[in-house]
């Protein structure tokens, strides 16, 4: 690959296709990256992780999708299997949220939480679409995939794409990656896997993800909400403080009535007297 | 699956110290407007009463920064949220559309007016000497500091439903509910108060009053809310079981101000008012209390 270059966008193009679910990416991730990991607990299918959190930036999802009768082989529905990430997104929600402005964007364009700016207040988790971010119980900040941060400044491709033995997952400029992955739909979809879709290589889901998705079922059953429900934090803004700025409203005018009446009361005592 | 809001977001763990500060927010910020009001008004007992207020509104705010950094993951950090230490990007930190970062500078500025009113309060009472304050205190100020007392009182409902959680962000009512439970809180907490302050208990008819129309506005609101969280979906997570525990202890709260309403109507009557048993301003607060307790609690454990 040419090298990595400051002020290109660069991202992951995750071909859930040809995932075997080896966990490679899981790996080479945590030991890059010097994460410990969560104590393995035996969860549904080969899935021993969980989710994404503070200590697992890559998260390799096994989804049962066996059909109940025999179907012809080879059409990708026995397994469903997802190496995911953080996406990168172009408009993302715990960047928007994040009080601290820890939360920036770099020369390659992706997201990255500065740990020695995060207070830990928790706001992005909350916003967070994807469940990507977790706080770490040691320094209490939150964290989640830099896109090998550090490995970019040092023109090394990320851990986990390095590592990946299917070239499930790809990393490069974003605009390479969206060309291939329509190559590849088309493929796929002319050897008649019609269920296959691309998630988030364009506008429609948080202004595009940097890091997306070949999937072999819809978004929803990865945890991913469709392009209807991909909706920013923000969109509440306007709602939420036009109501409390009526409620303030009748708040006072409530007071004002109450203190009438109590006028009227007053006069009333007065006149009597 | 159409019809239903998807979800996938994890819980923040926004917990004890968040239920804590934002039942201590809609009790300050409720009781500094109704003191305004009733120092606007000025009639016998309305400025012995409006102290009352301004004693209340202060001591939340102190312990609010408390509850709000111990919650943090970097308790020490709390400055962050007013000052950007990003490197190469020094300033202040005031991100409108964020509520949190608009909610820490109205708490900053909240704070200072609260304790200034506190002092000012002190003074004119007799126990402390510091008349430069009562001049600061004047009623441009305290109009000044219900504004913010509005705000403080609801932004929380709001700073919740920006995001993008269940429940918390299928609705656009919280930020009112908040405002309104709060303002019910306060004047329960004032009309308990009276007890201890007789010459405020001319007043004690007027918060009833108010009591009354908050409790209202509050029912219509929480009507409002679960009619959002049914056009999305996701009422039961918030109105099933165990937190319809929760919701029974909301309408006992409501339970004085409705039957008041119910049977005085906006008759002032700061008599029967102050008849009533300690444990009915006390109902009022756990519903207060419970209201955020439900909505907080059950998006997240």
């Amino acid at each position: 690959m040419p090298h990595i270059t400051p002020g290109q966008a660069y991202g992951f193009f995750t071909d859930t296709s040809v995932c075997i679910g080896c966990k490679a990416c899981e790996v080479a991730c945590k030991q890059w990256n010097q994460l410990e990991g969560n104590e393995p607990s035996f969860l549904d299918g080969f899935d021993n992780t969980g989710r994404l959190d503070a200590e697992n930036w890559r998260h390799v999802q096994f989804h049962d999708d066996v059909p109940d009768q025999t179907t012809t082989d080879g059409n990708g529905t026995a397994w469903l299997l997802m190496s995911d990430v953080c996406k990168h997104c172009r408009q993302a929600s715990c960047m928007e949220v994040c009080p601290t402005n820890a939360i920036i964007r770099t020369e390659f364009d992706s997201v990255f939480i500065q740990p020695d700016v995060c207070n830990g207040c928790r706001n992005c988790i909350a916003a967070c679409p994807y469940d990507v971010i977790g706080v770490n119980h040691t320094t209490g900040i939150a964290q989640k995939c830099t896109l090998c941060y550090d490995r970019l400044q040092s023109d090394m491709t990320p851990a986990c794409a390095k590592a990946c033995p299917t070239e499930s997952i790809t990393f490069g400029p974003v605009e390479e990656l969206r060309t291939m992955a329509a190559k590849r739909l088309e493929t796929l979809h002319a050897q008649g896997v019609t269920q296959a879709g691309l998630y988030g290589h364009d506008e429609k889901v948080y202004g595009g993800l940097n890091a997306f998705f070949l999937l072999m079922d819809r978004p929803e059953k990865y945890g991913l909400p469709d392009e209807r429900n991909a909706v920013l934090p923000s969109r509440n803004n306007a709602g939420g403080y036009l109501t409390a700025a009526v409620t303030a409203v009748l708040g006072v005018l409530g007071g004002l009535i109450a203190l009438g009446r109590r006028k009227e009361k007053v006069s009333e005592v007065e006149s009597d007297g | 699956m159409d019809d239903v809001v998807q979800h996938f977001a994890g819980p923040p763990d926004w917990l004890w110290y968040i239920l804590a500060y934002f039942f201590l927010a809609g009790l300050s910020g409720g009781s500094y407007v109704l003191a305004t009001l009733l120092r606007f008004r000025d009639g016998p007992g309305d400025e012995a009463m409006a102290r009352i207020g301004y004693y209340i509104a202060f001591p939340p705010m102190l312990a609010a920064p408390i509850l709000l950094a111990l919650d943090l993951g970097r308790p020490w950090l709390f400055w962050h949220m007013l000052v950007n230490t990003t490197p190469g990007r020094p300033g202040l930190n005031f991100a409108y559309w964020s509520p949190m970062s608009v909610g820490s500078w109205a708490l900053v500025v909240f704070g200072a007016i609260t304790t200034v009113s506190f002092a000012a309060a002190l003074v004119r009472d007799g126990k402390l000497r510091l008349p430069l304050v009562t001049r600061v205190d004047g009623r441009a100020f305290n109009v000044v500091g219900s504004v913010f007392g509005l705000f403080i009182a609801g932004y929380t409902g709001v700073l919740l439903s920006v995001s993008n959680q269940p429940v918390w962000s299928d609705t656009w009512a919280l930020g009112g509910l908040f405002l309104a439970s709060g303002l019910a809180g306060s004047a329960a907490l004032m009309l308990l108060l009276t007890r201890y302050r007789p010459e405020a208990r001319q007043s004690a008819g007027m918060l009833s009053v108010s009591e009354r129309l908050y409790t209202l506005l509050e029912l219509v609101l929480i009507l409002v809310f679960a009619a959002t969280l049914f056009a999305a979906g996701t009422q039961g997570q918030v109105f099933g079981v165990p937190w319809l525990a929760l919701w029974l202890v909301v309408l006992a709260g409501l339970v004085p101000g409705l039957y008041g309403l119910a049977t005085r109507g906006v008759t002032v009557d700061g008599a029967a008012a102050l008849r009533h048993s300690p444990a009915v301003p006390l109902l009022v607060l756990a519903g207060v209390l419970a209201l955020r307790a439900a909505v907080i609690f059950s998006v997240q454990v």
